[in-house]
């Protein structure tokens, strides 16, 4: 049964928002996620092979998600909020990938 | 004309905007997007500087020092650092039932409501319950600083140290500020009881609340696992 945010009859609190049992389900998701992350830290194979770093930040990527999904209610909530998050968090993103990219390469022609 | 004033400013009073939005959330959504360039900006220079030490403690692997000899372990602690994310993700849960707890005080209370009931509709106890999991997290915190300290990594150590206590140091900051803003929440429930037309305010603490832990998520899974 999902409950809706009664008492506002303004526009952004006139959606649906997950159930306590949603809310539940979703906190064991996340601490399954969390498990096999620390999990996968402690296996030296995983550790060593090419999968290690990409399997991590996916992991990290779905807590993300979710959390923002559904605890932040981002998946329910008005547009120009999800607007208001995911444009700087692309900047932000843009940003952090560019500069790795681009201060391994000056470090690597540093190098030699 | 002070009657006035005062109604004009009751606490019901809605705050739209043009776009029919309540602008105090339209603010917190903005002040999130901003937040996002900070914490980008701060795991990027951790990112960039990882591995450019020239001298230990070092977060993944031993280092020992060629003058004196001495040999410096790892120092991160993942099974400390996995709990103190734990609790920093069930005080997530618990935030938002707190939130849930207080939009659903407009629908009629059970003639006999049982125990469960009551557990899922204390606001007091979930937002007691966030607070205290987000002062958890900065013992843990403390407690990991203090060890990093006492075995020889300061922040004017060397890069890791640098970059390291830069970002999560302001994590903490923020943790700190969020449990202080739960706690004044807290207050103000024991007080006079939080009401649905109060749920955007605690709508706005959750929104930063949930934020923070968001960013520990990149945090853990960049600095702490990643080696």
């Amino acid at each position: 049964m999902a409950h809706e945010t009664p008492g506002h009859d303004n526009p952004d609190h006139a959606h649906e928002h997950p159930t306590w049992k949603q809310y539940r389900w979703v906190a064991l998701i996340l601490t399954v996620i969390t498990a096999l992350e620390v999990w996968a830290y402690y296996v030296p194979k995983l550790v060593a092979s090419p999968f290690f770093v990409p399997l991590l930040l996916i992991m990290s990527a779905v807590k993300f998600i979710i959390v923002v999904m559904f605890y932040m209610h981002l998946k329910y909530d008005h547009r120009l909020f999800r607007a208001l998050f995911t444009g700087p968090l692309a900047i932000a993103m843009a940003t952090l990938i560019g500069l790795l990219f681009l201060l391994a390469r000056t470090g690597a022609e540093m190098r030699g | 004309m002070a009657q006035t004033a005062a109604e004009t400013h009751a606490p019901t009073q809605h705050h739209y905007t043009t776009t029919g939005l309540d602008n105090r959330k339209v603010a917190i959504w903005m002040f999130i997007g901003s937040e996002c360039m900070l914490f980008a900006s701060l795991i990027s220079t951790y990112l960039i500087y990882k591995g450019k030490s020239l001298v230990g403690p070092l977060p993944h692997e031993a280092w020992t020092n060629p003058q004196t000899g001495q040999t410096f372990p790892a120092i991160l602690d993942i099974p400390v650092t996995s709990v103190s994310t734990f609790v920093l993700l069930m005080s997530s849960f618990s935030m938002v039932m707190a939130l849930a707890a207080i939009e659903a005080r407009v629908r009629p209370r059970p003639s006999n409501p049982g125990f469960w009931w009551k557990v899922e509709n204390s606001s007091k106890l979930w937002l007691l319950m966030t607070c205290l999991m987000g002062a958890t997290f900065l013992g843990f915190q403390a407690y990991e600083f203090t060890s990093f300290v006492h075995e020889g990594l300061t922040i004017r150590k060397n890069l890791f140290g640098s970059s390291f206590f830069t970002l999560t140091g302001f994590h903490g900051a923020h943790v700190t500020a969020g449990v202080i803003w739960l706690g004044t929440l807290l207050a103000i429930d024991m007080k006079r009881g939080l009401q649905p037309k109060d749920a955007v305010w605690v709508d706005i603490a959750a929104l930063y609340w949930h934020f923070v832990d968001v960013v520990w998520i990149a945090i853990f899974t960049l600095v702490y696992l990643i080696q």
